[in-house]
């Protein structure tokens, strides 16, 4: 219930910061000029997909450090009343990764929803892609929130670290499993390929969108490989599994290092 | 009462606070005070449940810490420098506060008014001074009457008349009973407000009793003077 209270205050503080309706604005302005401009339709909304994989992690991970470092003094306060740290940190969480979301929904949204793309491409694709949108801000603030405790005094290390991870996962990660594929194109990768990709985030919700856009395809091995076994039943709970793992391992070690944390 | 047995707190290679036991009598104003870097503080976020000690046991009116946190609904805390959530409006600060702790203020009225707070209600934090931002926090540590007062430098900032009527407050609260905990380097509002001293220098406890002894025993006239003749001796 305390929880609640703190997500309801963080929400109307973070919605009086001008930073978070530019965040809205972004994709509002990014998901017209698509619609517009890039082809209209199913189109437009795999271009914001792409946009979204890339985006939604490096704002979510960014602002999940700071926020934590901006709180310092707020925590203390809220430490010193009745209130368990599981609650706070509940709080701050839930008082983060709802109005990210919530930018996100709303940004990118309403140009669907003006220009009827939604309906072109249908519900459930958009909810698709807003499902990925969302579930990469619960992730990746969580990760964000795992790098600003572990390096609550040192602000550097901690920014430095979440920027290098959003490389990492969103632009490295691919070349070394590309690089992987073809320095090892003899053996059969299936598996391996299958396992690398839930191990990043970011890979598991750019499957989901090349499902849904049935353009895996385009990928040629690669996206038969993929296709094949996230097409399936057990493929698709893997994934859904894998990505809920990922939303709650991150959370679940931050809350632990919250409970531990001197402040 | 207070009681603290054993407690070690090291942060990286520093020792901080070093096999401390105290016993922090009820009803009465403690004064803690040394040179910076002492453990003042960390004594202070020990009490609160803000750090967590390597060693030992901290037990406040009975209840031993350890992870509890109800305890903290009988304490009012005033940070050394308040900071608070820049958007939020003093009023908001006020309700929020309300709300964590699920009970009614006594003195939220009374406290508004003796600080000269009306007008900065409905102003966001993050435009008003560091002066009336500490005048927030003291609103906020004093308006639900709590059994004790943990006060970590609390005139730091305040013009010299919300500083007099802040002590006045004080001496109120005393004289009804209150627990008072102080660090202040200011060793005036020592003698003015607390009758025990703790004396820390390095994470120990160098005095611990009546504030009147330690400056007769130490042949002095003012509490400055003794505690200085201690730490020039600590210092050699």
């Amino acid at each position: 219930m305390k929880a609640l209270t703190i997500v309801s205050y963080q929400w109307k503080d973070l919605f009086r910061d001008k930073w978070l309706i530019g965040y809205a604005l972004i994709y509002l302005v990014l998901t017209d000029a698509l619609i517009r401009f890039g082809g209209g339709g199913p189109k437009a909304l795999l271009s914001l997909s792409n946009i979204m994989l890339l985006f939604v992690p490096l704002v979510s991970l960014i602002y999940g450090v700071l926020y934590l470092y901006q709180s310092r003094e707020f925590v203390e306060l809220l430490l010193a009343q009745p209130l368990d740290r599981k609650s706070l940190f509940a709080g701050l969480y839930g008082g983060l990764t709802i109005p990210l979301s919530l930018a996100f929904v709303v940004g990118a949204g309403l140009p669907l929803f003006y220009t009827g793309v939604w309906i072109q491409t249908g519900f459930g694709t958009v909810a698709t892609v807003f499902g990925l949108g969302i579930a990469l801000s619960l992730i990746f603030v969580g990760v964000g929130f795992l790098f600003g405790l572990k390096y609550f005094d040192e602000r550097v290390k901690g920014f430095g670290f979440a920027l290098v991870s959003w490389l990492f996962l969103a632009v490295l990660y691919d070349g070394l499993v590309l690089l992987l594929v073809s320095t090892f194109s003899a053996y059969p990768l299936e598996k391996a390929m299958i396992g690398l990709s839930v191990l990043n985030p970011i890979d598991l919700a750019r499957i989901g969108v090349l499902l849904e856009f049935d353009i895996s395809a385009l990928m040629g091995y690669t996206g038969a490989v993929f296709n094949r076994f996230f097409g399936s039943y057990l493929g698709f709970v893997i994934a859904l599994s894998c990505l809920v793992l990922w939303i709650a391992v991150p959370a679940w070690r931050g809350l632990n290092l919250f409970n531990k944390k001197d402040f | 009462m207070i009681t603290i047995q054993g407690l070690r707190k090291k942060f990286g290679s520093l020792q901080v606070l070093n096999d401390l036991t105290l016993q922090i009598p009820a009803g009465q104003a403690t004064g803690i005070v040394g040179p910076n870097g002492s453990g003042k503080t960390t004594l202070i976020k020990h009490l609160l449940g803000l750090v967590k000690p390597d060693a030992g046991c901290i037990e406040v009116n009975g209840v031993h810490l350890n992870g509890s946190y109800e305890y903290r609904r009988h304490i009012g805390y005033m940070p050394q420098m308040a900071q608070y959530p820049e958007n939020m409006k003093v009023r908001e600060l006020i309700d929020f506060i309300i709300q964590m702790r699920e009970e009614e203020p006594v003195f939220e009225e009374e406290l508004i008014a003796l600080f000269e707070l009306e007008k900065e209600m409905q102003k966001p934090l993050r435009v008003l001074s560091g002066g009336t931002k500490q005048k927030a926090g003291a609103l906020l540590a004093l308006m639900f009457d709590p059994r004790i007062l943990i006060l970590d430098e609390p005139t730091a900032g305040l013009d010299p008349r919300s500083s007099y009527q802040f002590k006045q407050w004080i001496k109120r609260e005393k004289d009804r009973g209150k627990t008072i905990l102080l660090t202040t380097h200011i060793m005036s509002e020592i003698e003015e407000l607390a009758d025990h001293l703790i004396l820390l220098v390095e994470g120990q406890v160098r005095y611990h009793g009546r504030q009147s002894d330690f400056i007769k025993s130490n042949e002095e006239q003012r509490l400055e003077g003794a505690v200085a003749k201690i730490l020039q001796e600590v210092s050699v």
